[in-house]
């Protein structure tokens, strides 16, 4: 199609006619925005759906659901699904949208590059879910792959290539947003001015570009140990299996930065809109995210305490692993010091984004527990570090995004959603979530090993309640689909353009629903349109 | 870098993402499926990735195409071309990264799981009870493990093949950056010699390369099955010998772009970026050389 390359001038209020050339061939970072998040909500019910199948499983000792092959099938692909197909596109989805929206771009700098990292994202599921279908079953070594485990499933080829694409797909989208936070931002839109979920998203894709490639070289030999007789992790050829996990871990302890910094950049928008002041210590909320990002770097080794590392290793990584905290303090004092004193309402994004930051503490605190290495000896593969990611995963990244739906929901689609069912959702969430999840930091303490479909039945009372907290609030992720499903085709009640009273930044200068082209010539930034406009120091 | 401009610009619609997504899904759909397949009955994954692969390359000739025709169409101002050298270098970033993965697997290897199997630190028992005293060491001697993992072998020579190569590697760099300045001078017989010399040495490179690994099956038996030494030795050559010959088709692509007058003096991004790239596949040789077949 590279004789339509001049682009159609006449219809920059409405989208283009056909379906395909619509949705397929698109160059548009709104339409490819939305996909990203129709591909992320359906990948959230797919996950969501293994995990009810684990709490099923786990509500009583004994075996009585499934075999434990596939238990472990389960809790492998629930956690692959949730963080490459569910949080990270997410991610994708609202940057897509929004980070041209909040900087003054047309469009992402290479949108081209744009559609093709969504459009990878459907292949390399199909091809990570179809293993369930294959004779041997789907990977069953946890999501972190550890070999020898790992490479006993014949599964191992279509998963290492899965990853592959992803990781391309993510790569691809990273670039991107780097480039077009670099390059197309509107005069008067200087780094320091910047939304702090621009901010967030830029640090985020520098992490994505530096660890991607790590994974994809680790996965390549587990691979290669598998198929092609190399002994990276075999003992017999001068190999080692804790090679691995120090190369996944380099990717995967900045992995979970990923899927929390761009949360903070949420949450640092919500906040001040509905506290109706400006944030507290915007460069220092900065300085912080990046503070993060670059000690992401040197922690990894904190997932492996137990596997009998050198005694100065254990030491330099339990410090490192605990300075995170400071960063992380500085932006919860900030959020908190956004609220004091502000003129507060509690609209669904805002009541997202106070549990966010109570309940992402409590996983923080528990983090810091499991940093500490005599401690970690006794909680790791325990169910409080289960406790532990999904406090900071699901009440932080999960709620984060539900946030930022609620909030940017009205300028996608020009609709307010029902304020009435999204706090019932709200609510449905936050108290099942805490059932769902409080009492598996008592059965980790208590000694339940994570990652096994039965238990002795010491634990059998809080991992009833867990379930059922599981259950409820699986149900209640109903609602939200039900809000959704609302406000995008049936709700008659027009958003304003300024969607929130005291909302500040580009996205809400222009109309409601955003027109399917913005800024086509870049608009002129005055500091006062923006949320930190006046930052001095 | 937020220059000010009159207006943006913004591709138009492309099918080219979408026939991406698939031909690189069909290549990597067959190839799990060939990997998994009974000896004998391999013909349906090698059907898919054939036609992946063909695929790609196809996908490859069509997308640069239009690009190629929309460049020089005019179509891209500077901002667009700014955001192409982004994309570049941050391309070549995460491809160092992935080389990091390699090397670092290889000096853990070689400062701790050697040494460990061996008995240093708090592994003396291992190497008591599982491995009748084998005693740590690198190369021939201990590299593939103690249980000898692939047979005995013997390491390339690194002052022979090796160290041509490296010589070639070093000269296509300057061959490369005479035929850019050339190119910024306008002096157009003059890059077509020095890039055509570029693409001349990378082949030649490529050559020796291929020489050096049948040696080593043949002669060495060093493989990829030789224990940890083989798997790095042949994954870190393996990988970047790969990108030489990606490096050396854009050479030869841009080589015949020159020849067409694509570039000139101001515009010339796609020149740069395969330059670029050169560049670091040359840095990555230097680490290998050093690394690998010197120490
Ligand atoms: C204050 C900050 C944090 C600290 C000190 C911390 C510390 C730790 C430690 C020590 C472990 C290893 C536990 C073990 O396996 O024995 C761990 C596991 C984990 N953490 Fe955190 N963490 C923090 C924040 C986060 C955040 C923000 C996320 C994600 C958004 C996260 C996600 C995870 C995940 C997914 C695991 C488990 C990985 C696995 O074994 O499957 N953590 N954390
Ligand atoms: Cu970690």
């Amino acid at each position: 199609m590279a004789h339509e390359a001049t682009h159609d001038h006449h219809d920059h209020h409405h989208a283009p006619q056909g379906f395909f050339q619509r949705w397929v061939m698109s160059t548009n970072h709104k339409d490819i925005g939305t996909l990203y998040l129709i591909f992320s909500l359906t990948m959230f019910f797919v996950g969501g759906s293994f995990a009810m199948v684990i709490r099923a499983e786990l509500f009583k000792p004994g075996l009585q659901l499934v075999q434990p092959a596939f238990f472990n099938e389960m809790t492998t692909m629930h956690a692959l699904v949730m963080i490459f197909g569910a949080i990270m596109p997410a991610f994708v989805g609202l940057g897509n949208w929004m980070i041209p929206l909040m900087i003054g771009a047309p469009d992402m700098a290479l949108p081209r590059m744009n559609n093709l990292s969504f459009w990878i994202l459907p292949f390399a599921f199909t091809l990570l879910l179809s293993t369930l279908f294959l004779p041997g079953g789907g990977p069953a070594g946890g999501w972190t792959m550890y070999p020898p485990l790992s490479l006993q499933s014949d599964s191992l080829a279509y998963v290492v290539f899965a990853i592959h694409l992803m990781g391309i797909s993510s790569i691809m989208g990273a670039i991107n947003i780097i480039a077009t936070i670099l390059n197309m931002r509107a005069p008067g839109m200087d780094l320091l001015k910047m939304p702090v979920f621009v901010w967030s998203w830029l640090i985020t894709a520098f992490l994505l570009i530096a660890v991607m490639p790590v994974l994809a070289g680790a996965v390549t030999m587990l691979l290669t140990d598998k198929y092609f007789g190399t002994s990276f992790f075999n003992p017999h050829g001068g190999g080692d299996p804790v090679l691995y996990q120090h190369v996944f871990w380099f990717f995967g302890h900045p992995e979970v930065y990923i899927m929390i910094l761009p949360a903070f950049g949420i949450i640092s928008e919500i906040v001040p809109t509905f506290a109706r002041k400006p944030i507290f210590g915007y460069k220092a909320m900065v300085y912080a995210i990046a503070s993060i990002a670059f000690l992401s770097f040197i922690v990894w080794a904190h997932h492996m305490f137990a596997v009998g590392l050198p005694l100065g290793a254990d030491i330099f990584f339990m410090y490192a692993t605990m300075l995170i905290a400071v960063p992380t303090g500085v932006k919860v004092f900030n959020w908190v010091a956004t609220m004091w004193g502000g003129s507060m309402t509690f609209e669904t994004p805002m009541l997202f984004a106070i549990a966010f930051i109570i309940l992402f503490t409590i996983g923080g605190f528990s983090g810091l527990m499991l940093a500490l290495v005599p401690a970690d000896f006794q909680y790791h593969d325990t169910y409080f570090v289960v406790a532990h990611f999904h406090y900071v995963l699901v009440t932080g990244a999960a709620f984060a995004i539900m946030a930022a739906t609620y909030y940017w929901l009205p300028k996608w689609t020009g609709h307010m959603y029902s304020e009435f069912w999204g706090k019932v959702h709200f609510w449905c969430s936050v108290v099942f979530v805490n059932v769902l999840f409080f009492p598996q930091h008592f059965l980790g303490l208590a000694g339940m090993p994570r990652r096994i479909p039965d238990y002795n039945v010491a634990f059998a009372n809080f991992n009833m309640i867990s379930s059922i907290g599981g259950f409820l609030f699986g149900a209640s992720q109903l609602i939200f689909l039900g809000v959704i499903v609302h406000c995008v085709f049936f709700s008659k009640k027009k958003a304003a353009d300024r969607v929130w009273e005291s909302a500040k930044g580009l996205e809400w200068t222009v109309p409601s629903p955003a027109p399917h082209h913005t800024f086509e010539v870049p608009p002129v930034v005055h500091d006062e349109e923006l949320a930190h406009g006046h930052v001095n120091d | 870098m937020s220059q000010q401009h009159d207006t943006y610009y913004v591709p138009s619609k492309s099918q080219w993402p979408i026939v991406a997504a698939v031909v690189m899904f069909l290549t990597v759909f067959g190839a799990a499926h060939w990997l998994n397949a009974e000896p004998g009955e391999s013909g349906f994954g090698k059907t898919v990735i054939t036609v992946g692969a063909i695929g790609i390359i196809g996908m490859f000739f069509g997308w640069f195409h239009s690009v190629i025709k929309e460049s020089l169409a005019g179509m891209y101002n500077p901002q667009v071309d700014t955001s192409f050298r982004m994309g570049m270098m941050w391309f070549i970033f995460s491809e160092v990264m992935f080389f990091g993965a390699f090397f670092g697997a290889l000096f853990y290897i070689r400062n701790f799981s050697i040494p460990w199997l061996g008995g240093a630190g708090h592994g003396v028992l291992t190497h008591r009870f599982l491995y009748d005293n084998y005693s740590a060491s690198w190369g021939a001697e201990g590299g593939n493990g103690p249980m000898h993992v692939g047979g005995a072998f013997s390491t390339v020579v690194p002052w022979g093949l090796p160290l041509l190569n490296t010589l070639i590697l070093l000269t296509s760099s300057v061959t490369v950056t005479i035929a850019h300045h050339a190119l910024r001078a306008g002096h157009r017989g003059k890059i077509l010699v020095f890039l055509g010399l570029t693409v001349l040495l990378g082949a030649t490179f490529l050559y020796c390369q291929a020489h050096e690994y049948m040696e080593a099956y043949k002669e060495l038996n060093l493989t990829l099955h030789s224990g940890v030494y083989g798997s790095t030795f042949f994954m870190l050559t393996g990988f970047h010998g790969l990108h030489v010959t990606l490096g050396t088709i854009m050479l030869a692509v841009i080589w015949f772009r020159v020849l067409k007058g694509h570039f000139n003096k101001d515009h010339h991004f796609g020149f740069e970026a395969v330059a670029w790239y050169w560049h670091f596949v040359d840095v990555v040789w230097l680490c290998l050389f050093l690394f690998v077949y010197i120490l």
